[in-house]
């Protein structure tokens, strides 16, 4: 009874002005609802089909999940799947940024390149992204920029050298969240009003400054949960890398069940700790909803 | 404060001089070579019927819209533009960033940074654009939220307040930096009624304290007894203008009688 608990704290103090069941008998209780017990009823037979179908479900393996979850191999496939997310979301961010601000520059160049660097990553399925970064070398062998005059290169790269399958699989999905988080902060930027562009440059604020200090602290509310979202997506998307061999959670109890034909189980195991990250990664979300909220 | 020190005659120039000025948007001029003039301590109404480009005239002096032709010259500092290799070109970014600083705007629509509580509002301009220290600048955020009655809603936010309260924050934000010229694009328009006197209330202190202000407004009561001059703008022209008493008690011309007879009317 979370409404009794709030009304008793504050019995103390003020009582003239609060009100509440215990405290006045003029208080106005809400309407009871007839429909009401059927929800909690259904609630019940949830409960009680997930205990049978799930926990108390013989064929589900709990001991087999329970001796997998903390295993040695399922916790470095979890470490390369972690490692794989922070650094690709990075790297993503950071291009979508750019991404962004070249969508939105005055130069048609930038505009356009941006344009079509989103198209592209857009029309292309990851999968095959990721497939054609790891081929590279096949397609370039040598990355290179040559100087203008004279035969010297500024640089001139074996591309066999930079592209491992990590590197790989960390900039295909960088890219991935690069045209995507792009459109999302240019469409949370221009979700910012007119007239808060137009009250910073009438007191001579420089652009830079309009960003940093009014346009984006609005903005960041908009952006903050398709972002997360999209986040969260490339998350699970991390397990397209094993396309190009690279072993992170999923691929590891693909391996591991095999050989052993505990397929379900060991799914469980990885879908546990995906729901684990994926928890921890929306309470994150709310705080930095709850940050951006004021005044508003 | 004068910028050009070396200009001969920089005390006979007007504090600000619009020359043949010119704004088009696209195909359609929304002000025909106007030419106006503002003297230190001038309080200048400006009037006429809807789509005169009342507006446009106040955001093409603090360059929110660029004008296309002709000049405006601040105490003969030639503003938005300068001449290259015998061609005007537009100025720097960094260059308009200083010059609208010799102005402070105030809109119909308050604008004030919703992020913000009414203190830092006020102080956004010192903090963010004058990079101030906040100890050095809090003393005086809080004498302009006095000044325009509002110093006990220090630590609301925006969305906490009245119409006619946002509009008073939103003028000392503007008086925050100093500015030399205020610009008010009908402050008045957007409130309710009975939330139009306190923030006139504060307009006219700002008058009688001697700041020059352009004021588009369509409170003939304002422009009567508050202005030392009246505009009276229509079709992107300046069509009449003069004293108060000029424009308003007879000797105005037939135009101008229409419109301050209809923009009186209840
Ligand atoms: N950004 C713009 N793009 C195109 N046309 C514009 C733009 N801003 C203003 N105009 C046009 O310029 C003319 C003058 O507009 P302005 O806003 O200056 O009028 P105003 O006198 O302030 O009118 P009001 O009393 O309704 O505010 C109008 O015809 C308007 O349609
Ligand atoms: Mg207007």
């Amino acid at each position: 009874m979370p409404n009794g608990a709030q009304y008793s704290q504050t019995r103390g103090a003020n009582t003239e002005k609060k009100t509440g069941p215990g405290i006045n008998p003029m208080h106005i209780h809400p309407r009871p609802k007839r429909s009401d017990w059927a929800w909690y009823v259904l609630l019940l037979v949830i409960f009680v089909l997930f205990y049978e179908w799930v926990i108390d479900n013989p064929r589900w393996k709990w001991d087999i999940v329970a001796h997998y979850f903390f295993a040695p191999r399922v916790l470095a496939g979890l470490k390369s799947t972690l490692i794989l997310t922070v650094l690709a979301s990075a790297l993503g961010l950071c291009i979508g940024v750019v991404i962004a601000a070249c969508r939105m520059a005055s130069n048609p160049v930038l505009r356009g390149l941006a344009y079509v660097y989103i198209w592209i990553i857009r029309a292309i399925p990851t999968l095959a992204m990721l497939l054609f970064l790891f081929f590279l070398s096949a397609l370039i062998p040598r990355i290179y920029l040559p100087l203008p005059f004279g035969d010297a290169n500024v640089f001139d790269i074996d591309t066999n050298q930079i592209i491992s399958r990590f590197s790989a699989a960390v900039v295909g999905l960088a890219l991935y969240v690069g045209g995507h988080s792009a459109e999302i902060f240019r469409s949370g930027l221009a979700s910012v009003e007119k007239g808060q562009r137009e009250a910073c440059k009438a007191m001579g604020m420089s652009d830079l400054r309009m960003m940093w200090h009014v346009i984006v602290p609005q903005a960041i509310r908009i952006i903050i949960p398709p972002l997360a979202n999209e986040l969260i997506t490339m998350f699970k998307n991390t397990s397209l890398v094993s396309v190009i061999g690279y072993v992170e959670l999923l691929t590891t109890v693909q391996l591991i069940y095999s050989n052993n034909f505990e397929t379900i189980p060991l799914l469980t195991v990885a879908c546990l700790w995906y729901l684990i990250l994926t928890s921890v990664a929306m309470c994150g979300q709310s705080l930095l909803e709850r940050r951006f909220r004021r005044g508003v | 404060m004068n910028n050009f020190p070396g200009a001969p005659q920089a005390s006979a120039q007007p504090l600000l001089q619009l020359t043949a000025v010119n704004k088009q948007f696209g195909d359609f001029t929304a002000l025909h070579a106007v030419d106006f003039s503002v003297e230190k301590g001038d309080v200048v109404a400006i009037i006429g019927p809807s789509g005169s480009g009342k507006s446009t005239l106040l955001r093409c002096i603090n360059m929110l819209e660029l004008i296309d032709a002709g000049a405006i010259h601040f105490k003969g500092e030639e503003l938005g533009s300068e001449t290259r290799g015998g061609r005007r070109i537009r100025a720097a970014n960094k260059t308009l960033d200083r010059q609208r600083r010799y102005f402070g705007m105030v809109f119909q629509g308050f604008h004030l940074f919703p992020h913000y509580s009414v203190l830092d509002n006020v102080l956004a301009g010192p903090l963010i654009v004058g990079r101030a220290a906040r100890k050095d600048v809090i003393e005086r955020g809080i004498y302009l939220l006095n000044r325009v009655g509002l110093a006990d809603k220090i630590n609301h936010y925006p969305s906490q307040l009245s119409g006619g309260q946002k509009q008073r924050v939103a003028i000392a934000r503007a008086l925050a930096m100093e500015p030399e010229i205020m610009l008010f694009d009908e402050p008045t328009s957007a409130l309710d009624p009975e939330l139009v006197n306190e923030v006139l209330e504060v307009m006219r202190e700002l008058a009688t304290a001697g700041t020059t202000m352009i004021v588009v407004t369509h409170e003939m009561e304002f422009a009567r007894k508050v202005s030392n001059r009246v505009v009276l703008m229509d079709g992107g022209r300046i069509v009449d203008q003069g004293s108060p008493s000029e424009l308003f008690e007879g000797s105005g011309s037939a135009r101008c009688k229409r419109f301050i007879d209809s923009a009186s009317r209840p």
